[in-house]
């Protein structure tokens, strides 16, 4: 035993904290995990979702490739569609997500007449060359996102997003 | 630290004094469970707060995943219930803890019946507990449609037919509470869920206010 006696005073002020954070814990701790799940939920690997373009009806000039696929949002369940820019770079099959790394607006291919081959986003004039390389000087801060792409039976297939590979 | 910064607002505001306050009271010998154990039935009226407290912090959470519409109530409540880490800890505890507030409620009331302590000068805070009692079941009875399963739809259909059996006006106040004069439906969901989180509570805090401020005023009430 040391010397330095504990006060009564001390005693309880350290049990009923004591006792008290534990309960306010038991309470809380539950209540902050389940608050906190939808940033530490695991989502699966997104599937290749089948589009209705021909691979072999790509040329080296993008279009729009429109897709539609299942989100579960939780407890509601819908029928998505989304849109890719796909071209082809020799025999590589590129495909652009029209997703504005600005704002997130939607950027269209060769709408904008004073820049021709680009990329425009109509919200704040962000424009992007052809690989989705972000043109210095507009408001973008990075390249257009990449999908993954894959073929069956001739068809484009899409996958998930992911960073620009180009460049 | 902490006591730097207490004592850095405290020497602007001097906010010592009204913890103090609030703190400090007597709690007379009849009523320490430390000096008679049986004073234990004192604990009622603080644990109905106590899990009062816990009702209002897990309803404030299920709310991040609730939706009070026809199509999608029951779903919610299985996902936030099955997919949520801890949901069903979370629901359970405003589910259990909604007997309990009824339970501690009710010993609480009793306690304060057998020891006499409704009577002068107390009146007015007897009454107060009262509303509270029947704030406290109108929570229960609107909380208990919301998960909007088969028990809840028709638990409510019985409800509401008992306030329609009211004399003269209980037919406005079916229509009142139903939101619709025949359908306990979409309408009925989304005024409950209304009253639910935001008229009751606001009720609530409001009697629970004057509850406590009463027996501060007043004092506990002397040994039998």
């Amino acid at each position: 035993m040391s010397n330095n006696r504990v006060s009564r005073r001390q005693f309880l002020n350290y049990t009923l904290t004591g006792v008290g954070g534990f309960m306010a814990a038991g309470i809380l701790m539950p209540m902050v995990r389940f608050a906190i799940d939808p940033a530490l939920q695991t989502h699966a690997e997104g599937d290749f979702v089948q589009t209705s373009t021909k691979v072999a009806d790509l040329t080296e000039e993008p279009v729009k490739v429109d897709f539609s696929y299942e989100q579960v949002d939780a407890w509601y369940k819908s029928e998505v569609t989304d849109t890719a820019w796909v071209y082809k770079e020799g025999d590589k099959i590129i495909a652009l997500s029209p997703v504005c790394k600005h704002l997130g607006c939607t950027v269209n291919w060769n709408s904008d007449t004073a820049h021709p081959n680009q990329f425009f986003c109509a919200c704040h004039g962000g424009r992007y060359e052809k690989t989705g390389k972000n043109v210095p000087g507009t408001p973008p801060l990075g390249p257009l996102d990449e999908y993954e792409v894959s073929e069956k039976d001739g068809f484009l297939l899409l996958g998930k997003k992911m960073a620009n590979t180009l460049v | 630290m902490l006591n730097k910064i207490y004592d850095w607002v405290d020497e602007r505001l001097d906010i010592t004094p009204i913890w103090r306050d609030i703190a400090d009271h007597e709690v007379p010998e009849h009523v320490n469970p430390a000096h008679h154990f049986s004073a234990f039935v004192y604990c009622f009226g603080g644990l109905t707060f106590f899990v009062t407290v816990i009702q209002i912090l897990s309803g404030m959470f299920l709310t991040m995943y609730y939706v009070p519409d026809v199509e999608n109530a029951w779903k919610s409540v299985y996902y936030l219930q099955n997919e949520v880490a801890f949901g069903e800890i979370v629901r359970g505890m405003h589910h259990w803890g909604a007997s309990l507030v009824i339970v501690m409620m009710f010993l609480h009331t009793l306690r304060v019946f057998f020891t006499g302590s409704y009577k002068k000068p107390r009146e007015l805070n007897w009454i107060v507990g009262v509303l509270i009692f029947c704030v406290m079941l109108g929570l229960g009875f609107t909380g208990y449609l919301l998960p909007w399963d088969m028990k809840a739809l028709f638990a409510t259909k019985v409800g509401i037919e008992i306030a329609a059996s009211v004399p003269f006006i209980g037919e406005l106040i079916k229509v009142l509470l139903a939101g619709d004069a025949t359908i306990i439906g979409a309408q009925t969901l989304t005024r409950f869920f209304a009253i639910h989180v935001f008229f009751l509570p606001a009720a609530l805090f409001a009697l629970l206010a004057a509850h406590f401020i009463m027996i501060r005023r007043q004092g506990i009430s002397g040994p039998l």
